[in-house]
């Protein structure tokens, strides 16, 4: 069973990342273990920075 | 175990090399697709082993153990090291559109054979050449764009130009796309609901990750996949309704204005509400369709029914004019090699790389997936009877209004179909009519439901398998042109705020409304150009498109070739300079031939001279409506041409801006010093 959950857990992980969702838990690691002193964004702040960062700016789009 | 291995890739070669001769010589009967799945793959397959393990060996020497950017700037949102898998699909998806499933069903007018030779042959040595190695320049360049790059690198006249250029091939580009929505959707209830619920179900998902369950994407999508599924039967219940059905019936011009709206609202919207959740469930469903594709294709292996060369190499074709040379590289374009990729292997995807070697894998590899993507496109087009597949994309000027004059017109060709086969595919696929639907999308439409419905049994489903396939096809189109609208909307901004400044400001919301309007005029002009043009549309838009977009491929290759010789790696300088010679003379001849031919269907000032001409002699020519329509039409040839010129222009400036530049570092008169980021050895573990 923990197999079954773990597995579908990182599953999702992999879709996640495949379409450009932003995530949430790479980027709290990320916090914890380089800027340990400072308080992360709550999830909700994060998917409004996320959002943000990939349209607020000239990108570029495909045929 | 070497011998083992050579002897096993040169069966992988003598493999492909058969299939590619079985396609070049039988004829007179059907070949098997088979026979083309196998010459495409083998070519990859060496092309993979062998020329991209060279470009990263020889040319960039790319080293695991040198930090990538996702390492040095680590910041756990943009730069963030990847598994390389991901990576992989990520990049695919996004560079993968409609591009490669367009051009190849268009180019099918030729046969099979010049377009499965240009798609794999044009891939190994020039369009995945030019991803891997934009991908590697930038990755050592901290992720730098290929706008800047090509500023830093070649000088400030390549940097413009090519600015200017991206933009003027964004919005031919986002034109021939919604083209293709609006005849898709032409006079299709079904089709038009179905597409047209795909809008507020992104809302529905925008509001459920922003309000209910914020940043739970994969729960959101899943709803949205559900409720396309629901829009796909409420589509077909509409169509059944009489007094529904007329009221969803709408013209071109309307769906043109409508489609123009959508492009608005997206780019003023905030992007949570539309764009973010559309782009969530376009990646989803583009893999989804590229995966259907295989499996079908694989398990019906259907008979090709396209002749390898058709009589139409003489440039008399009446999907495109021009003949094979060059307009087969032209229209094929995105499949072999295409310069939006520039843009997305120098943006998001560098930053996410962990190790440099991935680099191979990600650029070189996806593209080879592309061309896979462009290969299957043109089987399902080969796979349709002749007949068929020029009824659906021949415009109808070429085949007239009914199905019994486009039996005769076709019949005329060379091909047989029967009025009454005509009528009874629409009616299975659940349409009135299939004739004259160009752009390629409601081809490979019917080519996919064929196949679906062949493999899965039901002849029954038809119908729903086409609205499903259409369905796909208008949703990526959709989140193309929405972003693209929007991307524009920022390039213009950009442009703009060198002559007033508050016009730069992006959070400024009469900035932001006036140059989306803007941005919407640009390419909703060309769209409608052509919706009423009953000559041209996707006739003398698409070759457009595929001129810009060779045209951004040649900047991409000037790129990389300057910067190639920068790193004192001049003597492999051919590897860019190669394909890069190749398009330059394709874009260039399609240029001037688009503009000088003294052929009306073919240059655009011979075509504004005869419809000058017609208005003259106070006549209209066939399928014109109106004197106003007539006047607008002289007024774009010339406004085509002007395009065209302007295309070819940038070719000849950043060209020779390049070639200062290589010049005057290989005559030392400039230094060879290359800008990459000095080495760091890479130091934290995958994953982290």
């Amino acid at each position: 069973m923990g197999a079954l959950v773990g597995f579908v857990h990182r599953a999702a992980w992999v879709l996640r990342r495949v379409i450009g969702a932003p995530d949430y838990e790479q980027y709290l690691m990320h916090v914890a273990r380089h800027h340990p002193g400072c308080v992360p964004l709550s999830r909700d702040e994060f998917a409004r920075d996320a959002l943000a960062r990939r349209y607020d700016r000239p990108g570029s789009r495909c045929c | 175990m070497r011998v083992v291995s050579a002897l096993g890739w040169l069966l992988v070669a003598l493999a492909g090399a058969g299939a590619l001769a079985v396609l070049a010589l039988r004829r007179g009967e059907n070949v098997s697709a088979a026979w083309l799945l196998v010459a495409a793959l083998c070519t990859y397959a060496i092309g993979y082993r062998f020329y991209s393990a060279f470009l990263a060996a020889k040319i960039f020497a790319l080293d695991d153990a040198r930090a990538t950017p996702s390492e040095r700037l680590s910041d756990g949102r943009d730069f963030v090291p990847t598994n390389r898998w991901i990576v992989f699909g990520h990049h695919f998806a996004a560079i993968a559109g409609p591009g490669p499933l367009v051009g190849p069903t268009l180019a099918a007018q030729f046969g099979y054979l010049p377009g499965v030779l240009w798609i794999v042959i044009g891939v190994v040595l020039g369009g995945a050449v030019q991803d891997m190695i934009i991908l590697c320049a930038s990755i050592r360049r901290d992720g730098k764009s290929l706008g800047q790059m090509a500023k830093e690198e070649i000088g400030p006249v390549a940097g413009f130009t090519a600015l200017v250029a991206v933009l003027g091939i964004m919005v031919v580009l986002i034109a021939v796309l919604a083209l293709v929505v609006v005849n898709a959707l032409k006079s299709s209830p079904w089709g038009t609901v179905t597409i047209g619920l795909t809008i507020p179900i992104a809302m529905l998902m925008g509001l459920y990750l922003r309000w209910l369950r914020p940043g739970r994407v994969l729960e959101a999508t899943a709803l949205g996949l559900l409720l396309l599924v629901v829009a796909l039967y409420a589509g077909r219940w509409v169509a059944e309704q009489p007094a529904l059905a007329a009221a969803f019936t709408l013209s071109g011009k309307t769906l043109a204005i409508l489609v123009m709206v959508y492009g608005f609202a997206a780019s003023v919207l905030p992007v949570w509400l539309l764009l973010a959740p559309r782009d969530y469930l376009s990646a989803f469903v583009k893999i989804g369709v590229v995966v259907a594709l295989a499996l079908g294709i694989l398990i019906a292996l259907p008979p090709l029914q396209m002749p390898a060369l058709t009589r139409f190499t003489d440039g008399t074709g009446p999907i495109f004019a021009g003949a094979l040379f060059p307009f087969a590289f032209i229209t094929i374009a995105c499949g072999s090699i295409s310069g939006f990729h520039a843009l997305i292997a120098s943006g998001t995807t560098p930053k996410l790389l962990e190790r440099e070697r991935d680099a191979r894998m990600i650029g070189y590899g996806a593209m080879l997936m592309e061309s896979f993507v462009a290969v299957m496109a043109l089987i399902a087009a080969c796979a349709l009877t002749p007949g068929v597949y020029f009824a659906i994309n021949a415009p109808v000027a070429a085949l007239g209004p009914t199905a019994q004059t486009a039996a005769a017109a076709i019949a005329n060709w060379g091909f047989v179909v029967t009025p009454t086969e005509l009528e009874q595919l629409a009616k299975q696929v659940g349409e009135t009519s299939l004739l004259s639907r160009t752009g390629g999308a409601p081809s490979l439409a019917v080519g996919m439901a064929h196949l679906f419905s062949r493999v899965l049994g039901g002849g029954g489903a038809m119908a729903l398998w086409y609205h499903f396939a259409l369905m796909f096809e208008a949703l990526f189109i959709l989140t193309t042109l929405d972003a693209g609208t929007r991307v524009g909307r920022f390039m213009l901004q950009d442009l703009g705020r060198h002559v007033w400044p508050a016009f730069g400001r992006t959070s400024w919301m009469p900035a932001t409304v006036l140059s989306s309007a803007m941005i919407v005029a640009m390419w909703g002009h060309f769209l409608w150009q052509g919706v009423i043009d009953p000559l041209g549309g996707v006739n003398s838009l698409w070759p457009l498109f595929g001129i810009s977009n060779q045209l951004l491929a040649a900047v991409a290759l000037c790129v990389g070739t300057t910067i190639i010789i920068k790193m004192g790696k001049a003597r492999y300088a051919w590897a860019t300079l190669l394909p890069l010679a190749w398009l330059v003379i394709v874009t260039m001849s399609a240029g001037l031939v688009k503009l000088f031919s003294s052929e009306p269907k073919l240059g655009f000032l011979a075509r504004a001279h005869m419809l000058h001409a017609a208005r003259a002699a106070g006549t209209l020519p066939p399928g014109v409506k109106s004197a106003t329509d007539l006047a607008q039409m002289i007024a774009n040839d010339y406004l085509d041409a002007a395009v065209t010129a302007f295309f070819l222009v940038s070719v000849v400036v950043i060209l020779a801006d390049s070639a200062r530049e290589w010049y005057a570092v290989l005559s030392g008169a400039k230094a060879a010093r290359s800008t990459e980021v000095p080495f760091q050895p890479r130091v934290f573990a995958a994953g982290d």
